[in-house]
């Protein structure tokens, strides 16, 4: 989260010596997700990234040979391949990979119960502002603490259903054949540089398979927040959805700020079977130090559905694409998504919609907001192959710019063959009018609180589609990013 | 995201090479009753072209392009002058243009024809020549104008290697407040087996001037296979009016590169038009710079690929001052295995408030082997601007085509007019009729056989 607190011209900002952090134009603590204390780690792997790390990670981790030969294999991928700066940022250079701890874990064992969870971690929750009574309607949260999960309470009735959700150490430990199957296998460790990072190199993460026939109705989530200086964090995502089951998986994270950098690179494997569907929800507030780079894709398979909604506020920069393979005939393939760019910020998201079988369709809207001198990129990319047929995708990207010297790009990549395939892609770029903020302020609206109605405005029809909590809380965060921006 | 195991390889073994070494030699011979600065910036250029590598896999600029079409299993020679029967047969031939101003035909850089101009554009200071007499007699201006810009879409290589080689070029000169009526026409021919050229056409018009310039490249026979790496340089000066077309008509064993260099002043205005028939593979690089308040450039394109035929097109929108309006419309109509490749930037700079900018890209896909690839691009740092883009990929609407065939014309026929329909939203953007007919026939030509 950026502190826009601190400028002494705005007269928005609050005066330096204010430490109740509560903004009062807004009444939000703008401290909260501000914050780190100590941590006892049993674990830690050090600074750097040798062969001996993964045997380190491994060992700690009691992983089975399989696990160790591949993540060995990664670390000679991540090695031979160059940064990805012929079309990537050059700000990817200055991450430091010598500098970053690629595995600490406080040992404990994933909890079940919240009486059991350690009072310092508790403590976390209290800070990230997670109400009791909320934490009681998450039921099925899965709370990763840095690499380990603390906190891991399934609904009953969800376990009932035959529905596994867990961290993934343990389900590689527990259920290594379903694991196995799939793993790796929507994204290879040779699909790119950072994707063979976290291949050598992950801890935590998620698994959820969910059995044929089952539609959960509770979503299933997963807070996780980066707790140590020069950490990163590299978690491992895969969700499995048999035939005609139906599941919503979210992930929101806050993180403290630093003053060195930080790198979070996950992966995130989704495989919806025939006829299944998956949501997958992010909501996503990095400390404006983290470099945050991660692969996520799905495979569809005939008559599947997938669901990518990404919302990127926050790190230093985030390049993330979330992908959908549809695989089998009448897949489906959605993302919306997104972002905010502050001062300092680049945030440069899209989608990749990769068609593989007739009458498959896919949709993509993002929404970029830039801030000051953010920077919002757009990257996409629609493949669709000879021979297909009755395959459509839709693409719409809108961007807002706040100041003059905001930025925005767009950089979309589509390849269609054959005549039985149609595509449309839409850019647009704007700005709020002045008439809106003159409108608002006569009203008795001051400029920032304006600005930030119109903000929310734009991106509202996509808020609406996210879970109502996160919508409150993405409301918020906006709010919060828009202090400080005119005036 | 791809690995880079090519690269160190690409740097030990020795690329091929586009043109014979030798290609320089006849050039710097004949540079000896040209001024000294005009040779220095030829070497230069033979230099730097050595220097630069052949486009890469992971070049940006190159995304999807066949970078191997570019890879020679044997360099081209540089065309040498035609002989009397060819020139005279082409001359002829040169002919496309009936309502014109004035014209004037090259073959093989040579220029074997030229009009004078009407006494009373002579007089007002029009210059219609070519750029070698026009280093002698007008240095400023060419020193001024030839290739001012860099190449800013990933043809460095080509470039310099056309500054180097080009020795037939046409120059066309409108000052101040000149204002000419019918078009200026330039024919550029390769005659030969496997030659290569390098044409060259600069027009400069200056304050409130008006002119329209046609340009047709073509080769003279099916049978020669060409290599042409072409450049053409636009220039209107403030309140100028230039209107470009032109059509590219090489063989179908042809490798091509054309880049058009366009810069607008002030309330000046640029419509350029470009027609893609001909050539195996042909890349066009098109950039604006919108230099001065007022400034607006159109960019229009028509492409018809048949055959294994690849169009990689990269255009370029630089909005560098406030104020200034751009707008790109590309349409290809793709048939049988061919491909096309549109990859287009817009970028307005911090200063560059007040903007309008407008790129489309739309592609017909009329076979189930044609391939479209559509990258359309936007670079944004000011914020009160317009700017939007839009790329469509589609097919001939079967409902258009089952109207036709109900009315007895056949699915070939209808598809030709299906796709003139959709062309005619560019040609309609041509202010003169004559031009428009022009290119319409130029569409049909190539349909029929």
């Amino acid at each position: 989260m950026s502190s826009p607190n601190t400028s002494d011209s705005d007269p928005v900002a609050l005066p330096p010596d204010d430490t109740t952090g509560v903004n009062p134009v807004t009444g939000i603590d703008q401290t909260v997700g501000d914050f780190t204390y100590d941590v006892k780690y049993d674990f830690d792997a050090g600074t750097g990234l040798t062969p001996a790390t993964i045997d380190y990670i491994s060992a700690a981790k009691k992983e089975a040979e399989w696990i160790r030969e591949f993540r060995h294999k990664a670390l000679k991928i991540f090695e031979s391949k160059p940064l990805p700066t012929h079309w990537a940022t050059k700000d990817l250079e200055n991450v430091d990979f010598s500098k970053i701890r690629y595995y600490l874990a406080s040992g404990q064992k994933p909890k079940r119960s919240w009486d059991e969870v350690p009072d310092d971690i508790k403590k976390t929750f209290e800070r990230l502002g997670v109400p009791e009574q909320e934490r009681k309607f998450l039921a099925g949260v899965e709370a990763q603490f840095d690499s380990e999960a603390a906190y891991s309470n399934i609904k009953a009735a969800v376990e009932k259903q035959g529905v596994i959700f867990m961290n993934s150490t343990q389900a590689l430990r527990e259920h290594p054949d379903l694991f196995r199957k799939w793993f790796g296998k929507v994204i290879p460790p040779g699909d790119n540089k950072f994707a063979a990072l976290n291949s050598a190199v992950f801890s935590g993460g998620s698994f959820i398979y969910v059995p044929p026939g089952v539609k959960v109705t509770h979503p299933l989530q997963a807070y996780f927040r980066i707790n140590a200086e020069n950490f990163g964090q590299f978690e491992r995502t895969l969700i499995i959805v048999d035939e005609g089951s139906e599941v919503m998986y979210m992930e929101g994270c806050t993180a403290p700020k630093f003053t060195t950098s930080t790198l979070h690179s996950a992966v995130v494997e989704l495989v919806a079977l025939k006829n299944a569907k998956i949501q997958y929800v992010t909501v996503q507030n990095w400390a404006p130090n983290v470099f945050n780079l991660v692969t996520k894709r799905g495979v569809a398979m005939e008559g599947a559905e997938i669901k990518w909604i990404d919302c990127n506020i926050g790190s230093r920069l985030t390049m993330k694409y979330p992908a959908v393979v549809l695989k089998g005939e009448g897949a489906r393939g959605e993302v919306i998504s997104i972002a905010l760019a502050n001062d300092g910020q680049h945030q440069d998201t899209g989608a990749k919609m990769i068609h593989a079988a007739n009458n498959t369709t896919s949709s993509v809207i993002s929404k970029s907001i830039s801030v000051g001198e953010g920077r919002a990129s757009y990257r996409g990319l629609v493949h669709m192959p000879k021979h297909l047929k009755g395959c459509k995708n839709n693409t719409e990207c809108d961007a807002l710019l706040i100041n003059t010297n905001s930025r925005t790009d767009t950089y979309p990549a589509i390849t269609v063959k054959g005549g039985e395939n149609f595509t449309q892609h839409e850019a647009s770029v704007s700005k709020v009018s002045e008439e809106q903020i003159f409108y608002m302020q006569q009203r008795g609206l001051t400029e920032a609180e304006a600005m930030s109605l119109a903000v929310n405005g734009f991106v509202n029809d996509l808020v609406r589609q996210f879970p109502m909590e996160y919508s409150v809380e993405l409301k918020r965060l906006i709010d919060l990013e828009m202090e400080g921006s005119v005036g | 995201m791809s690995s880079s195991s090519s690269d160190p390889a690409a740097a030990t073994t020795p690329e091929p090479a586009l043109v014979a070494p030798a290609a320089f030699d006849s050039v710097a011979a004949s540079l000896g009753h040209l001024p000294a600065w005009w040779a220095d910036l030829k070497r230069k250029a033979w230099a730097r072209y050595n220097e630069l590598p052949l486009p890469r896999r992971t070049d940006e600029f190159w995304r999807f392009s066949n970078i191997r079409g570019w890879q020679l299993a044997e360099p081209f020679a540089r065309a040498t002058p035609a002989s009397d029967e060819i020139v005279s047969a082409l001359r002829m031939r040169s002919n496309l243009v009936a309502e014109k101003t004035a014209q004037a035909v090259f073959v093989n850089e040579v220029r074997v024809a030229q009009d004078s101009l009407p006494e009373h554009l002579a007089k007002a200071g029009v210059i219609f020549d070519s750029i070698e007499n026009a280093v002698l007699r007008h240095p400023a201006l060419i020193q001024a104008h030839f290739m001012a810009q860099d190449s800013a879409l990933g043809s460095e290589k080509l470039t310099a290697l056309h500054r180097a080689l080009t020795t037939g070029g046409a120059f066309i000169y409108v000052p101040k407040g000149v204002e000419i009526e019918q078009p200026l026409v330039v024919y550029h021919w390769a005659a030969g087996g496997r030659t290569a050229v390098f044409p060259h056409t600069l027009v400069v018009a200056e304050d409130n001037a008006k002119v329209t310039v046609v340009e047709f490249r073509q080769s003279a026979s099916d049978t020669d296979t060409t290599f042409s790496a072409g450049v053409n340089d636009l220039y209107a000066g403030p309140g100028a009016q230039v209107t470009y077309v032109s059509a590219q008509r090489w063989s179908r064993s042809s490798l091509g590169f054309q880049g058009n260099e366009t810069i607008v002043q002030r309330d000046g205005r640029i419509v350029s038009l470009g027609l893609q028939l001909g050539g195996r593979q042909v890349r066009t690089e098109s950039h604006s710079r919108l230099q001065g308040p007022g400034a607006f450039s159109q960019m229009l394109s028509l492409a018809v690929a048949h055959g294994d035929q690849e169009f990689d097109q990269r255009t370029l929108q630089s909005h560098q001052v406030p104020q200034t309006g751009s707008d790109l419309l590309y349409k290809n109509a793709i048939f049988d295995q061919a491909r096309t490749i549109f990859s287009g930037l817009i970028v307005v700079d911090p200063a560059a408030q007040k903007t309008d900018a407008y790129q489309s890209n739309r592609n017909l896909l009329c076979s189930p082997e044609a391939e479209a690839n559509s990258l359309p691009g936007l670079e944004i740092e000011a914020n009160d601007v317009r700017c939007s883009h839009g790329a469509t990929n589609g097919r001939i609407d079967g409902e258009e085509l089952f109207y036709l065939a109900a009315r007895g014309i056949p699915r070939p026929a209808a598809e030709e007019l299906l796709v003139f329909g959709f062309f005619e939203e560019v040609l309609g953007k041509l202010a003169d009729a004559h031009l428009q007919s022009v290119l319409r026939d130029l569409i049909q030509a190539k349909f029929q056989k």
